[in-house]
């Protein structure tokens, strides 16, 4: 995809629609993160409170129905981590 | 020609929507346009006009209501005045940004405070960078014509823009006088169906209205500004064609009597034919005067403007908006800009008269030639004066 | 080209009458405009409205201040309303309602020049039931004036008036003949 910076005038469709459904896929959220959820398998109890609270509808199941997160769009807020009833969610430094 | 037909000049306006086929009228009832809301909603109930009436609860939604439904393709069409305008001016601007070609009959009238349902020019000024097609109509005629041109115009693949047909209000939308209707097969030639290269779709999702950050703004400004531009071609063809079919040939900048002419009047809209009729008396005495009637506001006319400009000594523009502490009335401010890199410029004259339907006769159009004719004389070049004020 | 001045109280049909006028001008080929002196509608308020009529496309949108007739829809305007202001003179002809004979209303009210009166108000009771006297009114001025022929009227009053129109050509055409004229 081109960089922002790369467009000219004469390279938007006319009236700045944008004729490729979804594309905001490719917008990678994930790199505004400075820590990042971890999840507890043991804990989860697959109620899915989590994937409702999550403002960026990053979260998705695992084969078994665990909760977990997807790291491109994740933005570290750290809201499942409160809304988690059996406190499986927690928040860790992008370092560690 | 076809037959000249006693109307009231809204009527003329509805049949034009009429004939121009249109799928979706959303509209919000306001002194003085309220005459073309009521016939073209009788027109739809009778069944004389195959569209959706959606009768919207204020101007606001009338401009969401007409700019989403010609995102899905829709031939869409609106009128309003004054308040009702500057109420839908939010939605305003985004029609013309989306290139999305409504087409609006603007019938002219005074902003409050306070309170005037009279005509003048101060509600389409407050909204002249918009980005729409702007044209100012003289008669009914005009308005007619001009209804089907825009639609004409706006839809086609090169424009995509939407556009407003100025008719002052009152002294234009309630007169009764003769018109001569376009028959519908002439109509037909003249006017394809409204076909959008892209058009909200379910079955084929597009982005409409999107954020775009401050890396890109300036360059969509651009694009919008080179679009307005570049419809100009397309107007000039659309009035051609238009003459073809129907003997009415139009032009950004009308030329009345200005054969050798060293003082212009310079006017806008319905005062253009009192104009005319003071430049007859005018000639009869000996006297060396013409006008300039604008007929296409946006896109500026910039070259036929100075073509007819530079051969006169002095301009005499009436506005009819002003400029709070600003420099003079809209029109007078832009011709001057207009002719400012010219060697050799005329004199640019400036009255602000006919507000709120005060009128402006043939006497006043004369008087003021006078006044800016005397200062001239007296060494001083008039910047702007409001005409008629009780001192 | 001729200027036609209406003076009226609103719902008594003086914008109606300069229409009706217009459109009868139009229908013979001709050119004519018709606007009212454009404002809010009030019932019993004293309305103006205007009509011009000519052989040639007409140029010019101003209101009419040297009138070649004023029609005036209702006798107790004259006391209110200077009507006979900018009059043309001395062709210009005043056309009133007024139960009196037209040398009363001149002495009346000291108007000078030619005038024209009918009953308008009673002829219109006696017609259509109200006292409405548009189209009674249209009947004097075009006696007086002969500004379009008497019958181009009748389409444009079928149009407007649909089932009650007949009434309204009655009125019409018993004001033309009952209109007298006094010279002034």
């Amino acid at each position: 995809m081109k960089r922002e910076q790369e467009y000219t005038w004469t390279d938007f469709e006319r009236g700045y629609v944008i004729t490729e459904p979804g594309s905001s896929r490719e917008y990678h959220t994930g790199d505004w993160r400075s820590q990042r959820p971890i999840f507890d398998k043991e804990r989860c109890i697959k109620c899915g409170v989590c994937w409702i609270f999550c403002p960026d509808s990053a979260i998705r199941f695992d084969a078994e129905g665990h909760a977990e997160t997807d790291l491109d769009y994740c933005k570290g807020c750290g809201i499942c981590v409160r809304e988690c009833l059996p406190g499986a969610i927690t928040m860790v430094d992008e370092e560690d | 020609m076809g037959k000249r037909v006693g109307m009231e000049v809204s009527i003329a306006a509805s049949e034009a929507v009429r004939l121009a086929n249109v799928d979706v009228i959303a509209a919000y009832p306001i002194t003085p346009q309220t005459h073309i809301v009521e016939h073209l909603s009788e027109f739809v109930n009778n069944g004389e006009l195959d569209a959706e009436f959606v009768p919207v609860e204020s101007e606001h939604s009338a401009m969401s209501v007409c700019t989403g439904c010609a995102a899905v393709g829709a031939r869409s069409f609106t009128c309003t005045s004054s308040q009702g305008l500057i109420l839908m001016s939010e939605i305003v601007y985004c029609t013309a940004a989306m290139r999305l070609p409504v087409v609006m009959v603007l019938a002219n009238r005074s902003l409050s405070n306070p309170i005037s349902i009279w005509n003048d020019h101060t509600d389409v000024m407050s909204i002249r960078d918009c980005g729409w097609i702007q044209y100012f109509a003289e008669n009914g005629q005009d308005v007619l014509d001009h209804v089907l041109i825009s639609y004409r115009v706006g839809e086609d693949r090169d424009v995509m823009l939407p556009v407003i047909v100025n008719m002052d209000g009152f002294s234009l939308s309630h007169v009764v006088e003769p018109v001569e209707l376009v028959d519908q097969e002439t109509v037909d030639k003249f006017l394809p169906p409204y076909k959008p290269s892209v058009v909200l779709d379910p079955t084929h999702p597009v982005t409409m209205g999107a954020i775009v950050l401050p890396s890109c703004y300036t360059e969509t400004k651009k694009a919008q500004d080179e679009a307005v531009k570049a419809s100009m071609p397309i107007i000039l063809k659309g009035w051609q064609e238009f003459g073809d079919l129907t003997g009415r040939y139009y032009h950004p900048i009308e030329e009345y009597r200005t054969e050798g002419a060293e003082v212009l009047l310079v006017t806008m809209g319905g005062i253009s034919e009192t104009a005319m009729w003071a430049v007859d008396q005018m000639r009869e005495k000996g006297r060396s005067v013409g006008l300039l009637k604008m007929r296409l506001w946006r896109p500026f006319p910039f070259e036929e403007f100075r073509k007819a400009a530079l051969k006169a000594r002095m301009l005499v523009v009436v506005d009819r908006a002003i400029s709070y502490g600003g420099p003079g009335g809209p029109v007078a401010s832009e011709l001057r800009s207009a002719l400012y890199n010219e060697p050799k410029r005329p004199i640019v004259a400036n009255f602000i008269a006919g507000l709120a339907s005060r009128d402006v006769a043939p006497f006043d159009f004369i008087e003021m030639v006078d006044r800016a004719e005397g200062a001239c004389k007296k060494g001083t070049e008039p910047e702007y004066e409001i005409y008629g004020v009780r001192e | 080209m001729i200027e036609i001045r209406f003076h009226g109280r609103g719902g008594q049909g003086a914008v109606t009458s300069a229409e009706l006028l217009a459109h009868a001008a139009i229908n013979e080929g001709r050119y004519a405009q018709a606007f009212p002196s454009f404002g809010p509608e009030r019932r019993g308020a004293p309305v103006v409205a205007y009509c011009r009529i000519s052989d040639d496309p007409i140029r010019i949108r101003a209101s009419i201040y040297e009138p070649d007739f004023v029609v005036v829809l209702d006798y107790s305007i004259l006391r209110i309303v200077d009507v006979t202001a900018g009059l043309k003179h001395p062709h210009g002809i005043l056309v009133t309602d007024s139960k009196f004979p037209g040398e009363k209303v001149r002495a009346d009210l000291n108007i000078k020049g030619k005038l024209a009166a009918v009953d308008a108000k009673g002829i219109a009771m006696e017609v259509l039931g109200l006292a409405i006297t548009n189209t009674t009114m249209l009947g004097s001025l075009v006696k007086v004036s002969n500004v379009i022929q008497k019958d181009s009227l009748i389409e444009p009053l079928k149009e407007r008036f649909g089932r009650i129109a007949d009434k309204n050509i009655a009125a019409y055409e018993r004001a033309f003949k009952e209109t007298v004229v006094v010279d002034g």
